[in-house]
């Protein structure tokens, strides 16, 4: 199989880089941590698996209306009542089943995989989002900062994103690092996401949420160990600190530019979930904490 | 007091946008030209008469495709603008709240105002006179489906200029859409007018599925049927059991919103997640609706222009089954990335993909009904044989969704965005055209003009490549959908560009249809015989137009494709009509009840969206004594007298 994969992706950029001459444009397709590469490797299977079936289809269409068009002297057989062939018909029930059984396979695989934090990795870190009207706020529970609209990562070390809203839901997505995962009021989702390296990435808000949506994106730096521990000295020292008023303030409606705060109410994230409903939530399945497995190994 | 009427004024009507005042001036002048030229001509009587009273299904088919092209006229300039604003970064043709407008009332219009009632204009036209039937099970319930599409869509499209367009996406996820984060009368209108326009589909989908099972004529069996009925009968099955859901989902939002519930909202125990599962519900199998019946056009079509009869007859309606059964069970697709656990999520990926099986195997069927065939390219065949590969494309990239860890790098994006449009132009919209061009002559009793068709054709397709390709592109950089607008130094500037070119090419292929039709009225070949195609299927076999009872004698059906072996035999309907005596034919009278209860349904409607209570009640009122007068009425048949039957016959050549 890794060889298929290896040629269908040889085969996509080449296509890209034929269309566009330049390939770094693509997160989706270039992406920088484990997950994402993961994603990206079934995105190629399944293209290649797909381009099984459609092209000969499409091959078989141009064949077949040339060679049966309507004309005087076309001498291709005409029989108007051959209408059936249990062989020709069991041979396409049993091609797009096989593909789908192959690809089923690897879907499932993965699904479950990605549930967990990348394997063979750092220690992990722990991000907790919040989405609001439309801004992105960002804590630090073990580093005790807190940023809006940008966030720094350590490379080589697994993020584990705590997902809520407090405004109507979003979708956090960072295509570069992996697949997105939405914010919802109420509930604490979990994402794992990890850059293997360093450089700046854009992450956006995915799902439509009111009238200035589209400035919803933020900047994702990804540093050394030792630029990330620097960046968080200096917050401490340099930032203000973000106050529960101050966090009313931020949740008002509007646009605003990035900030960093050197400490934050340190329960703030917990109570947003509860506030939003989240204390129906407690059985929920996303909400589980796997850092704790993590730290077992 | 003038200023208390100055206020009310500013915010019922839609103010401070120089387009939408032009708009406005628009449809004045739009409106008193058409009561002008009604009461010029004196047609008022006739329009009352022949049309807005009629339950003759064949009018109402074509009520119904004249109020969908409308329709796809307004989605189509949505979609132009939408177009105008990304062709360029950082543009300020539109701003948020327009773009946000815009693209909601382009997604709603088109599925719900433009694909559905496009169908149900097919199904009326073809359906009765491919089983032999004189019109469906339940004509005046037919005319108030048509009546209920028709004020739902008013409703929806009044928002246009009267209190403000819904912006919060044709999916309308709360708690967006809640009181907190929504209070315009925007998202009413979008509630009420589906809500309005659902009641007519769910009668649509009884309605037919009953033509169908009992009005068949003598002889034809399930298993003789045409396959477009089969594709209605699924579809219909889809309609019955999914349309509920959505009536569901839209009346707790309306409480929420009108009464200040909380079914959906964040606070106070209500939970949004439940809507877009009940939207979902219906939302995906909402997709079989539109699709099914065109896959039955695209049967009819490919048999017909080949000289074939359509290979494996049996697959293809298996097919259509398992899959108005199995599109209950992919809904979550639409969400992989809501937290859903990977168990869940596997189920959907899997069950999704599955859907792929029998989709595929009727495209083989569709190639090999060509194959030792006799291919013409005339206009529904060139829909069709477009249909194939844009289908495939789109049908693949939505296999390529289903793998639910990869949708988390999709969704959202421009890829989805590429994919739904692929599907849904290339499956749906080209079906519809091929379908409209099929039968038209049966409509209208001329064809509809090569030349201009193949302009329109040619444009239309080379539009939708440029247009879409490019943004399965956009998704891969990571362009998610919605957005009204972007930086330059996203690098998304020259795909949004070229999608553009391709919108607007889409758009000349339209004008080019609109011409065909017009320049067809006058100079389109004439349809004497009733078969211009060679058809198969008994709507062939009678008269273009189809008189008003369809069938003097209700045909004999012996083999599948019952018109086509009637030719073979050497027999037809003239010579059943030359051997056989005229009888009095059963026919259901006019009414004028439908349209004066959709009139109530408009009212009670309107009061909902502007919170004022006495107007909803006195509309409801007006629709409960309707149904009382409709319930208490015995006389709503007639017989048309043979004589009537044999004079109609011979005017029109046939006895």
């Amino acid at each position: 199989m890794k060889s298929l994969w290896q040629k269908g992706f040889i085969l996509l950029i080449l296509c890209l880089i034929f269309l566009t001459g330049c390939s770094e444009k693509y997160p989706v397709l270039h992406p920088v941590g484990p997950v994402g590469e993961k994603e990206r490797n079934l995105i190629i299977l399944s293209a290649v698996l797909m381009a099984i079936v459609i092209i000969p289809v499409i091959a078989l269409l141009a064949f077949i209306v040339y060679r049966y068009r309507d004309k005087p002297n076309n001498r291709a057989p005409y029989k108007p009542n051959w209408d059936d062939s249990k062989i020709l018909e069991f041979v396409w029930w049993g091609i797009p089943i096989i593909i789908i059984a192959v690809l089923s396979i690897y879907t499932v695989r993965d699904t479950f995989a990605l549930t967990k934090p990348p394997a063979n990795t750092g220690e992990p870190i722990s991000i907790q989002v919040t989405s609001l009207d439309w801004k992105w706020v960002f804590f630090y529970p073990d580093e005790g900062v807190a940023t809006v609209n940008y966030i720094d990562i350590p490379a080589g070390r697994p993020v584990q994103f705590e997902l809520t809203s407090d405004a109507p839901m979003n979708s956090f997505w960072i295509p570069a690092l992996g697949g997105q995962e939405y914010t919802m009021p109420g509930m604490a989702m979990r994402l794992w996401l990890q850059a293997n390296k360093v450089g700046t990435y854009t992450g956006k808000g995915a799902n439509f949420t009111g009238k200035e949506f589209s400035k919803m994106s933020f900047a994702v730096h990804v540093k050394k160990e030792t630029d990330f521990d620097q960046w968080v000295k200096a917050l401490k020292n340099q930032s203000p600190q973000l106050t529960e008023a101050g966090y009313k303030q931020l949740k008002k409606p509007g646009v605003v530019g990035k900030k960093s705060f050197s400490s934050y109410p340190k329960d703030i994230f917990h109570d947003t979930v509860m506030k939003n409903g989240g204390k129906y939530m407690n059985n929920d399945w996303m909400m589980k904490d796997h850092s704790q497995e993590m730290k077992g190994k | 007091m003038f200023e208390h009427i100055r206020s009310f004024a500013s915010h019922f009507f839609v103010t401070g946008e120089p387009m939408i005042y032009a708009s406005d001036v628009a449809i004045v002048l739009f409106l008193v030209g058409i009561i002008f030229t009604l009461t010029y001509l004196k047609k008022w009587k006739w329009l009352w008469r022949e049309w807005i009273t009629t339950v003759d299904h064949k009018k109402i088919g074509i009520m119904y495709l004249i109020s969908a092209l409308l329709m796809m006229f307004r989605g189509g300039v949505d979609a132009l603008l939408m177009r105008t604003q990304l062709a360029l970064p950082n543009q300020t043709f539109l701003d948020a709240e327009h773009y946000n407008q815009i693209f909601t009332t382009h997604g709603t219009i088109m599925i719900l105002f433009m694909a559905m009632p496009f169908l149900f204009a097919l199904f009326n036209i073809a359906v009765p006179l491919q089983l032999g039937a004189r019109d469906v099970a339940f004509p005046f319930l037919n005319s108030v489906s048509f009546w209920l599409f028709f004020f739902g869509a008013l409703l929806f499209n009044l928002s246009f200029v009267i209190g403000g367009s819904p912006d919060a996406g044709w999916t309308s996820y709360p708690p967006l859409t809640e009181l907190g984060f929504d209070k315009g009368p925007g998202e009413n209108f979008y509630l009420l007018g589906i809500q309005i326009s659902g009641i007519g589909s769910m009668a649509t989908g009884i309605n037919f599925l009953v033509t169908i099972l009992k009005m068949r004529a003598p002889g034809m069996t399930l298993m003789r049927l045409p396959l477009f009925c089969w594709s209605v009968v699924a579809s219909c099955i889809i309609i019955i059991f999914a349309f509920p859901a959505l009536t569901v989902a839209l009346a707790l939002l309306l409480i929420d919103r009108v009464a200040d519930a909380h079914f959906f909202t964040m606070l106070h125990g209500g939970n949004p997640m439940m809507f877009i599962n009940l939207f979902w519900i219906w939302g995906h199998p909402e997709v079989y609706i539109v699709v099914l019946p065109a896959y039955g056009i695209y049967s009819e079509v490919v048999s017909t222009f080949s000289g074939k009869k359509i290979f494996g007859y049996k697959t293809m309606v298996i097919s259509l089954m398992i899959i108005s059964v199995v599109s209950y069970f992919v809904w979550a697709h639409h969400y992989f990335t809501m937290g859903a656990s990977a168990g869940v999520n596997s189920f959907f990926a899997v069950a999704s993909m599955l859907i792929g099986i029998p989709t595929g195997v009727k495209v083989f069927n569709w190639l090999f009904t060509m194959f030792r065939g006799r291919i013409q390219l005339k206009l529904p065949m060139l829909w069709t044989l477009a249909f194939i590969p844009c289908f495939a494309m789109g049908g693949a990239t939505g296999i390529m969704l289903a793998v639910a860890p990869a949708d988390y790098q999709y969704h959202n994006s421009y890829f989805l965005i590429a994919h739904f449009h692929q599907t849904l132009i290339g499956g749906v919209a080209f079906g519809l055209l091929a379908g409209m061009y099929y039968w038209w002559p049966k409509m209208f009793g001329f064809s509809l003009n090569e030349r201009l068709g193949r302009w329109a054709f040619w444009f239309f397709n080379i539009g939708f490549y440029v247009c879409f390709m490019p943004q399965y592109f956009l998704g891969f950089m990571g362009m998610t959908r919605r957005v009204y607008t972007y930086s330059g130094d996203t690098g998304w500037t020259s795909f949004n560009f070229i999608s553009s070119i391709g919108a607007y090419l889409m758009g000349i292929g339209f004008l080019f249809i609109v011409v065909q039709v017009l320049y067809s009225i006058k100079y389109g070949e004439r349809d004497l015989t009733g078969d211009p195609w060679n058809g198969r299927t008994l709507e062939w076999a009678i008269a273009s137009p189809a008189p008003h009872y369809n069938f003097a004698h209700i045909p004999e059906v012996t083999e599948r494709d019952a018109w086509w072996d009637m030719k073979a035999r050497g027999e037809s309907l003239i010579k059943v009509n030359q051997r056989m005596a005229f009888k009095p034919i059963h026919m259901p009278k006019n009414s004028g009840l439908p349209f004066i209860m959709a009139v109530f349904f408009f009212i009670s409607g309107f009061g909902f969206v502007f919170n004022w209570y006495w107007m909803a009640a006195l509309g409801l009122l007006g629709v409960g004594i309707c149904m009382i007068v409709r319930s208490n009425n015995r006389d709503s048949e007639y017989y048309i007298p043979a004589e009537d039957v044999e004079k109609t016959e011979a005017a029109l050549g046939r006895v």
